[in-house]
C-alpha cells in the first residue's frame, strides 16, 4: 500500500510542477491565435490550391487585380488594379497597376509581373487553373493573350463574355499575383517554384508567411508598409485542432480567439458565457436532389413537382441540421451575384398526394435513393424516405460508399440521388453552367461535368439562357437573367436544391471584424483587431 | 590440396553467424510478406486511386492518362515487383495529395508520436510493474484490489473518453496541465524560430537548446495524453506483472531461497524478477509497439501532430500510397521492437544465449 501511495504522491507532484508553466496559456496580444481544421490543405502555391483552407490562407498571402470586398462579398473593389476596362469588342480587358506596390521580396509590382504571374497560372496548368483556362487560354496561346504595355495589363478572351464573369473569375485565388522573379529563382526541374511555394510565400499581401507545417498550422507576420494600411495584429497563429469539443476548451479557456470548426452541439454549449459570441455566416455547398429522367415517372412533371411538395426543408434544418444548413432552393448560394432566397417550397403532403394522382403514374411509386453511407446524408435520406412515403412514393436506400454512389451517379444509374455541391468560383457561371446547361444529353456524350447530363436531364431554353447570361454586358441586366433561369429551374428542373451550407464561428468577444468570406470562403486576418 | 570438407567442431562464432542468417532470412520473409499484404490491402480496396487524383469534375480523357501514368494498367504482379523495388529503396512512393514523398511526410509526423509513445510507456513500465508486484505479493489484500480495479478500468474505459475527460478536470477546470497541443500559443512561435529542431522531439529539443522555460511547457502539455496513454499500458503491464509473478512466486527455488532466510525484498526484487523480466519484455515491446502506431483518438483529442491522424487522414482521402507506406513503417516498428525484445531475452535468461 505504502509503495502504491508513493507512486500517486510522485504524479501528483508531477502535475503540480506543471501548474505556474501551464497559468502563461492565455493569447499574446499582438497575435491572433485561430484553430480550424486545416487537413485540407494540398498545396499553397496559389496557382494551385484549391481547397478552403489553402484559399483562406493565400488570402491573406497574395492579392488578385480585383478584389471582392471582405465585408460586402458581391461587391468588386480595386486590388493591385486602380482602375480596370473592357474594350467595345468585349475581347480585350485591360488593367491599369498601381504604383508603389512591392512584394514582400521589396521587388515591385509592375504590369510585367502581373502579366507573368497570370502566364504562370496557364502553364503550371494545376486543378484551378481551369478557372482562366475558360476564357481560351491554353499554354501555347497565354504569352500572346496576356500582355503588358507600360503600367497596363492586357487579357484577351477567345470569346465576348460578361464582364462581371471575367472579373469575378480575377478574384479568385487562383489570380492571384505571385512575385515570378523570387518564385523562379527556386526553380527545381522546371516546376516554376511550385516545390518552394508550398513552403514560402512571395505575394504583396498583408502577411507574409514565416512557417507552415502540414497538418500541424501556420504563422503569418504582418508587413510594415502594406499598400492596403498596415494588418491591426502583427502576427497570426493557426493551429491544426480537428477536434470541436477541443476547440471549445482552447477558447473557453482563452488559448485560442477564433475556432472555426465547431459542431452546433459545441456551439450551443457556448450560451450564457459573456467572454465569447458566436458569428454566423453562409458557405458555398448546396444540398439537392437529382431525379434520373431516364426513369419514364420520373420524368413526369407531376411528379417532380409532387416530390417538391413533399421534402420536410424546415424540419430538416430544425433538427438534423440545425446550424449546419438552412433551407435554400435556387442554385447560386447566398452571396452570389443573383442568388435567389425565395423559398416558395415547404413541406405539404396533401398538395403531393393531389400532384401524383394528376400525374396518371401508378400508385404507390416506387423508386430508390442513391445515398452514400455518412451519418448527415443516411439522416437526411431517412427524412425524404418518410415523407415521400406518406405522399405515395415508396422509397428504398440504395446506400454505398463515396466512390460507389458517385460513380452510379456518372454512369446516370440512380434513379433519385440526394448530392452536395460548391462553386468553383466566385460568378454565377460556376453553377449556372453545371445545372442549368447541358448541351449533348445522350448516354455516348459521358459529359460527367454537367449535372444537368449526370441525371439525364435536357435544360431546353434554361442552356441558351446560361449561355446568354454569360455574355451578358451590363452588370444589373445579367443579375436579373439568373434570377429567371434560377425560377425556371427551381420549378421544373429534374433537381430539387434543398438547402445550403451555414458556418457558424466562435470568438472570444474581444475579437472583431473577422470575415470568412460567406460563399466565397476566403478569410481576411489583416480586420481583425482584439 | 587443403582438405576443407572436415567439420571442425561447431564454433561460438559460426553458432552466432548461423543465428544472424536464421533471423536475417526471417526478418527478410517478414518485410516481403508485410510489403505483399499492404500491397494487396491496397488493391483489393474499394477506393478507386484515380479518381482521388483527378477529382470527380474529371474527363474521361483526364481519368485514363492519370491511370496509365501510375501503372495501373500493368499486370498485379509486376506492380508488386515495381512496389517491392522501389520499398527496398527507401521509396515508399508519392502522397497523392500532396505529392510529396510519403516517407519524408512519415518522418515528419513520427517524432511527435515516438516522443509521446515513449513518454507513455515509461509511465506504463514505472508504475505498471512495481504496481504489479505489489499486487502478487500481497494477493487479496486491499492494496491488490486497488490495483486490480484501477487495471481494469485503464482496459475497458475508452481511451477518447478519458482524454476529453482528462482535458475537462486538469486542464479546463483545474489549470494543472496544458491544453490541446505540444505548447502553448506563444511558446510555439518561439520554437519555431529560436530553437534548433534537431529531433523533432520537443522535450529533447528544447533540453538540447537550454530552453528550459519551454521545456516546462512542452511537458505540461505532454503530461496528460501520456499519462492517459501511460495509464492504459500501465493498466496491461501491471495485470501481465502481478500473474507472472504471482506464478513465479509458487515455485520450489522462491521456496528454497525464503527457507534460507533471504530478505523478502531480495526474493521478489532479485530471484523471481529475474524470470519475470523474460515475458515481461515481451509485454513491454508489444505495447510499446502499440503506442508507437499512433494513437488516433488521442491525437485528435489532444491535436497532436502524430503518426495515427497521418494514416487517419490519408485514408479519409484515399490517399493509399500514404496510408500504405504508414503501415509498412508501423510494420517495421513492431518487426525491429520484437527482434530487440528477442535480444534483451537473451540478456536477461542466459539459456536463450
Amino acid at each position: 500500500m505504502k509503495q502504491g501511495l508513493n507512486c500517486g504522491m510522485v504524479l501528483a507532484a508531477l502535475l503540480l510542477g506543471t501548474a505556474p508553466a501551464a497559468l502563461l496559456a492565455e493569447t499574446p496580444p499582438d497575435t491572433l491565435v485561430i484553430a480550424d481544421a486545416i487537413d485540407d490543405i494540398v498545396s499553397i502555391d496559389p496557382h494551385e490550391a484549391f481547397e478552403f483552407s489553402g484559399v483562406d490562407l493565400n488570402n491573406n498571402l497574395y492579392d488578385t487585380l480585383i478584389e471582392l470586398d471582405p465585408a460586402d462579398p458581391d461587391q468588386l473593389i480595386p486590388g493591385l488594379a486602380e482602375s480596370w476596362a473592357v474594350a467595345e469588342d468585349g475581347l480585350t480587358y485591360s488593367f491599369k497597376i498601381k504604383s508603389g506596390i512591392t512584394f514582400s521580396s521589396g521587388n515591385e509590382v509592375t504590369a510585367e509581373v502581373a502579366a507573368n504571374s497570370l502566364r504562370r497560372v496557364v502553364k503550371l496548368n494545376k486543378t484551378p487553373a481551369f478557372i482562366l483556362t475558360q476564357f481560351g487560354l491554353t499554354p501555347e496561346n497565354v504569352d500572346q493573350m496576356i500582355t503588358f504595355d507600360g503600367d497596363t495589363v492586357t487579357l484577351k478572351t477567345d470569346k465576348a463574355y460578361a464582364p462581371t464573369f471575367v472579373y469575378n473569375c480575377l478574384t479568385a485565388g487562383v489570380a492571384n499575383i505571385v512575385d515570378v522573379a523570387t518564385a523562379m529563382a527556386n526553380e527545381v526541374n522546371g516546376d516554376m517554384g511550385n516545390e518552394w511555394l508550398k513552403s514560402n510565400s512571395a505575394g504583396t499581401g498583408a502577411y507574409v508567411l514565416r512557417s507552415f507545417k502540414p497538418n500541424e498550422g501556420y504563422i503569418l507576420e504582418a508587413r510594415t508598409g502594406h499598400w492596403r494600411g498596415d494588418a491591426l495584429i502583427k502576427n497570426v497563429l493557426m493551429r491544426h485542432v480537428p477536434e470541436g469539443a477541443t476547440q471549445r476548451l482552447l477558447l473557453e479557456k482563452g488559448d485560442i480567439d477564433i475556432a472555426r470548426e465547431m459542431t452546433p452541439t459545441d456551439i450551443s454549449g457556448l450560451e450564457g458565457n459573456a467572454d465569447l459570441k458566436v458569428q454566423n455566416d453562409v458557405g458555398g455547398q448546396l444540398y439537392y436532389l437529382a431525379m434520373n429522367q431516364k426513369v419514364e415517372a420520373l420524368a413526369n412533371p407531376k411528379v417532380l413537382e409532387a416530390m417538391r411538395w413533399a421534402v420536410d426543408y424546415k424540419g430538416m434544418t430544425d433538427t438534423i441540421l440545425k446550424g449546419q444548413w438552412g433551407v435554400h432552393q435556387a442554385f447560386l448560394p447566398k452571396g452570389f451575384l443573383g442568388a435567389l432566397e425565395e423559398t416558395p417550397y415547404s413541406l405539404d403532403i396533401e398538395k403531393a398526394k393531389a400532384l401524383l394522382a394528376e400525374s396518371g403514374v401508378t400508385l404507390p411509386l416506387e423508386v430508390s435513393l442513391t445515398v452514400r453511407n455518412n451519418q448527415e446524408r443516411m439522416d437526411i435520406a431517412q427524412s425524404i424516405q418518410n415523407t415521400f412515403g406518406q405522399a405515395g412514393i415508396t422509397v428504398t436506400l440504395d446506400v454505398g460508399d463515396g466512390k460507389q454512389v458517385l460513380e452510379k451517379y456518372r454512369a446516370r444509374q440512380h434513379e433519385i440521388t440526394v448530392q452536395t455541391w460548391g462553386p468553383d468560383y466566385p460568378d454565377p457561371h460556376t453553377n449556372a453552367s453545371t445545372f442549368a446547361m447541358n448541351p449533348d444529353n445522350s448516354d455516348e456524350a459521358k459529359a460527367t461535368g454537367y449535372l444537368a447530363w449526370r441525371t439525364a436531364w435536357d435544360p431546353k431554353e434554361l442552356g441558351a439562357m446560361t449561355e446568354a447570361a454569360v455574355a451578358e454586358r451590363d452588370g444589373d441586366k445579367r443579375k436579373a437573367m439568373y434570377e429567371d433561369i434560377q425560377r425556371t429551374h427551381r420549378d421544373t428542373s429534374a433537381f430539387v436544391m434543398m438547402f445550403q451550407q451555414m458556418s457558424q464561428t466562435a470568438l472570444r468577444a474581444n475579437v472583431t471584424n473577422f470575415y470568412t468570406g460567406g460563399a466565397t470562403d476566403s478569410a481576411a486576418y489583416w480586420t481583425v483587431t482584439k | 590440396m587443403t582438405d576443407i570438407s572436415q567439420p571442425g567442431p561447431p564454433s561460438r562464432v559460426a553458432a552466432i553467424a548461423r543465428r544472424i542468417a536464421t533471423e536475417g532470412a526471417t526478418l527478410v520473409v517478414t518485410l516481403l510478406g508485410l510489403l505483399l499484404m499492404t500491397f494487396l490491402i491496397g488493391r483489393v480496396v474499394p477506393i478507386d486511386p484515380v479518381l482521388s487524383i483527378v477529382g470527380e469534375r474529371a474527363t474521361a480523357e483526364q481519368y485514363d492518362a492519370v491511370r496509365l501514368a501510375l501503372g495501373l494498367d500493368e499486370p498485379l504482379w509486376k506492380q508488386f515487383a515495381i512496389y517491392v523495388g522501389d520499398a527496398l529503396q527507401g521509396d515508399l512512393g508519392q502522397s497523392i495529395r500532396t505529392r510529396e514523398p510519403v516517407l519524408e511526410e512519415i518522418a515528419r509526423y513520427f517524432p511527435a508520436t515516438l516522443e509521446l509513445a515513449t513518454l507513455a510507456t515509461l509511465f506504463g513500465v514505472l508504475v505498471g510493474v512495481p504496481a504489479g508486484v505489489l499486487a502478487a505479493t500481497r494477493p487479496g489484500t486491499l492494496a491488490d484490489q486497488v490495483v486490480r480495479v484501477v487495471g481494469l478500468m485503464g482496459y475497458s474505459m475508452p481511451v477518447f473518453w478519458l482524454g476529453l475527460i482528462g482535458l475537462l478536470v486538469f486542464y479546463g477546470m483545474l489549470g494543472w496541465v496544458g491544453g490541446p497541443g505540444r505548447l502553448d500559443s506563444a511558446y510555439q512561435m518561439l520554437f519555431e524560430f529560436e530553437v534548433t529542431q534537431y529531433t523533432g522531439m520537443i522535450l529533447i529539443d528544447t533540453a538540447l537548446n537550454g530552453r528550459w522555460d519551454m521545456f516546462a511547457n512542452a511537458f505540461s502539455h505532454i503530461v496528460l495524453p501520456a499519462g492517459l496513454l501511460g495509464y492504459v499500458s500501465m493498466a496491461y503491464i501491471s495485470r501481465m506483472t502481478r500473474s507472472f509473478m504471482m506464478n513465479e512466486l509458487g515455485q520450489e527455488y522462491i521456496t528454497t531461497a525464503r527457507v534460507k532466510g533471504m530478505p523478502e525484498w531480495r526474493v521478489v526484487w532479485v530471484h523471481a524478477m529475474r524470470n519475470v523480466l523474460v515475458p515481461l519484455i515481451t509485454v513491454i515491446a508489444l505495447s510499446y509497439a502499440y503506442l508507437l502506431e499512433g494513437s488516433v483518438l488521442t491525437e485528435t483529442i489532444f491535436a497532436w501532430p502524430g503518426l495515427g491522424s497521418y494514416i487517419t487522414n490519408a485514408l479519409f482521402a484515399a490517399d493509399m500510397p500514404a496510408v500504405l507506406g504508414g503501415t509498412v513503417v508501423v510494420g517495421a516498428v513492431f518487426v525491429a521492437l520484437n527482434m530487440l525484445s528477442d535480444i534483451l531475452y537473451r540478456v536477461v535468461d542466459p539459456r536463450a544465449r
